[in-house]
């Protein structure tokens, strides 16, 4: 049914999206551009969820020479708040500096090792969000799945 | 990136289908019976006696322009509670004499839910299709009648897509049926809520048997309803108590809420004709700005004519490749406020039932806005909104890989 956003906790205070959230929703890191897609080159894309469920995610990731570490990571999503802000995040974590990102070491910058990657949670990615509301969870946080099959895209085309 | 901020962030409230605000001459005549005027209407005393006509005034009012008596008129807490009085308490009094139930795919959750609690109870329920508009078809509606049909619950006006139901032809049609047959059944209720303000009331021209009113959609106070219930329909009591309203809801009347109920009534009603008009211009520039600077929209529910078909305040579209609630959620950073079909709005995660109903793709459902006008809307708050939209929509469509073909 049509309702009014439910941006509100059940203790009725403003906003259920954590000021993270709000953060990735207004200002998303690491999109790709539409047109750009040719040109980014990607090693791996992943794809989850459909327009018709809500939600639709896709993940495009380069891997090093070595095949050890994601060293770029972009996306587009269809979806409400929620989704937009939980792929912003992903990315963010997958190719961030050495400081929050144990398995990358300061020599070579950001990016997470592909072991790593295939081990984010959708909880992890709650957590570094600051949470979500409880039915936002289930459908909006998709994005570790998408980076799944990204990088199974990545192992069949190497 | 998205528009930029204005300076000064104005409101523009675009939400007249969830609730209005209280019009200050409504508020006025209410706020005496906070505090000075506070005594219980069933006290015998002086201050009691004056807050019992008080009451017995407003009653006069509504039945006035319902066309009817006072004694028909019910005061409950709400619009849900309206229809949960008339669907509950015509159903189990009178289920010795069938258990079959007619509405629609489109109503409003308070009719729809009731309906499902009682079917899950034993009830047999027939949910009526709608066409792409959102209307019924009468023929459809004729057929589904049976001998052990009890009630028909058809709301006057849906309140997701304006949508307005032929409520005479089908009070006619239950009339035809009721002398063929020699039967009282069924009774016929209806949901007006989103209609009050709008349309003509008159039970004898409507032929309903119940109708449902409340105060919180025409510029009154939340937390007070109306129902209406004909002479001689056999309705009994939802809320047991102290016998208040002919017995036929216990409780203390909440009195400042019926005379601000009354209030704005008379006030909506007395200025339909003028505000519909200039409801019906305003939202047709709002429709040719959203064509001309946003592409691939789509208008849902009847195509945008008069009151008679659709409420006047009501414009609700689908922006493709898009979900609503993002879109809702920017709106509100530059003070727009709209509500939204799509799945991520609802607490059930589903898309709008009446989106659904009317056939539209759950793609579009979830890409739907509803916007409904309402008194203190004017051009400018449609030029506001046509200042952030387009860019909105252009961002969001950025981030959409809805179109994107992946290897």
């Amino acid at each position: 049914m049509t309702q009014s956003p439910k941006i509100k906790d059940k203790d009725g205070n403003d906003w259920l999206y954590s000021d993270t959230v709000k953060d990735h929703f207004f200002n998303p890191r690491n999109l790709l551009k539409h047109g750009e897609e040719e040109k980014f080159q990607a090693d791996g894309v992943g794809r989850v969820g459909s327009p018709a469920c809500g939600d639709e995610m896709v993940v495009w990731i380069k891997v090093d020479a070595k095949g050890e570490k994601i060293v770029d990571c972009k996306w587009q999503t269809f979806g409400c708040g929620s989704a937009i802000a939980s792929t912003s995040m992903l990315s963010e974590m997958v190719l961030e500096n050495p400081a929050r990102n144990a398995s990358a070491s300061v020599a070579d910058g950001g990016g997470m090792k592909i072991e790593d990657a295939l081990k984010i949670t959708p909880q992890d990615i709650l957590e570094r969000l600051g949470g979500l509301p409880p039915n936002k969870i289930h459908c909006s946080v998709l994005g570790d799945q998408a980076l799944e099959k990204a990088i199974e895209d990545w192992k069949i085309k190497k | 990136m998205f528009p930029k901020k204005p300076k000064e962030k104005k409101l523009v409230y675009l939400d007249h289908a969830a609730t209005t605000y209280v019009d200050s001459e409504v508020k006025a005549v209410m706020d005496p019976y906070y505090t000075e005027k506070f005594a219980n209407p069933s006290g015998l005393y002086g201050i009691g006696r004056e807050v019992s006509t008080a009451m017995a005034n407003a009653r006069k009012s509504i039945a006035e322009i319902l066309g009817t008596q006072a004694d028909t008129i019910i005061f409950t807490s709400g619009g849900t509670e309206s229809d949960n009085l008339a669907l509950q308490e015509i159903a189990y009094p009178h289920k010795r004499n069938g258990k079959h139930i007619i509405t629609t795919k489109i109503e409003h959750p308070a009719v729809l839910e009731t309906c499902k609690f009682l079917e899950k109870d034993g009830f047999d329920i027939t949910y009526l299709n709608v066409n792409k508009e959102g209307q019924i078809d009468l023929k459809e509606f004729k057929n589904a009648i049976r001998e052990d049909t009890i009630l028909v619950s058809i709301m006057y006006a849906n309140n997701e897509i304006g949508t307005v139901l032929p409520i005479a032809d089908i009070g006619r049609e239950i009339l035809k049926w009721r002398k063929k047959n020699s039967t009282p059944y069924p009774y016929f209720h209806s949901d007006a809520c989103q209609a009050a303000g709008v349309l003509d009331l008159d039970v004898e021209k409507l032929h309903v048997d119940l109708m449902t009113l409340n105060g919180s959609k025409i510029y009154g106070p939340k937390g007070v309803g109306v129902l209406y219930k004909r002479r001689r329909v056999d309705l009994h009591s939802l809320i047991h108590g102290g016998g208040q309203e002919m017995g036929l809801r216990a409780g203390t009347e909440n009195v400042p809420g019926i005379i601000g109920l009354a209030k704005a009534l008379e006030l909506t009603q007395e200025n339909k004709k003028e505000e519909n008009k200039r409801l019906i211009e305003l939202r047709k520039y709002f429709w040719e700005q959203l064509q001309k600077n946003i592409d691939k929209i789509k208008l849902n529910g009847a195509e945008l004519g008069d009151e008679k078909t659709r409420l006047p305040n009501n414009l609700n579209v689908s922006i493709l490749d898009i979900e609503g609630e993002a879109m809702l959620l920017y709106l509100d950073e530059y003070g727009i406020v709209t509500s939204t079909g799509s799945a991520c709005s609802s607490g059930s995660l589903d898309a709008s039932h009446v989106l659904v109903a009317c056939g539209l793709p759950y793609e579009h459902a979830h890409g739907s806005l509803r916007f409904t006008l309402g008194k203190c809307n004017t051009k400018e708050d449609v030029d506001y909104v046509m200042k952030y939209l387009p860019g909105i929509v252009e961002k969001l469509r950025e981030i959409s890989p809805v179109n994107l073909k992946v290897k």
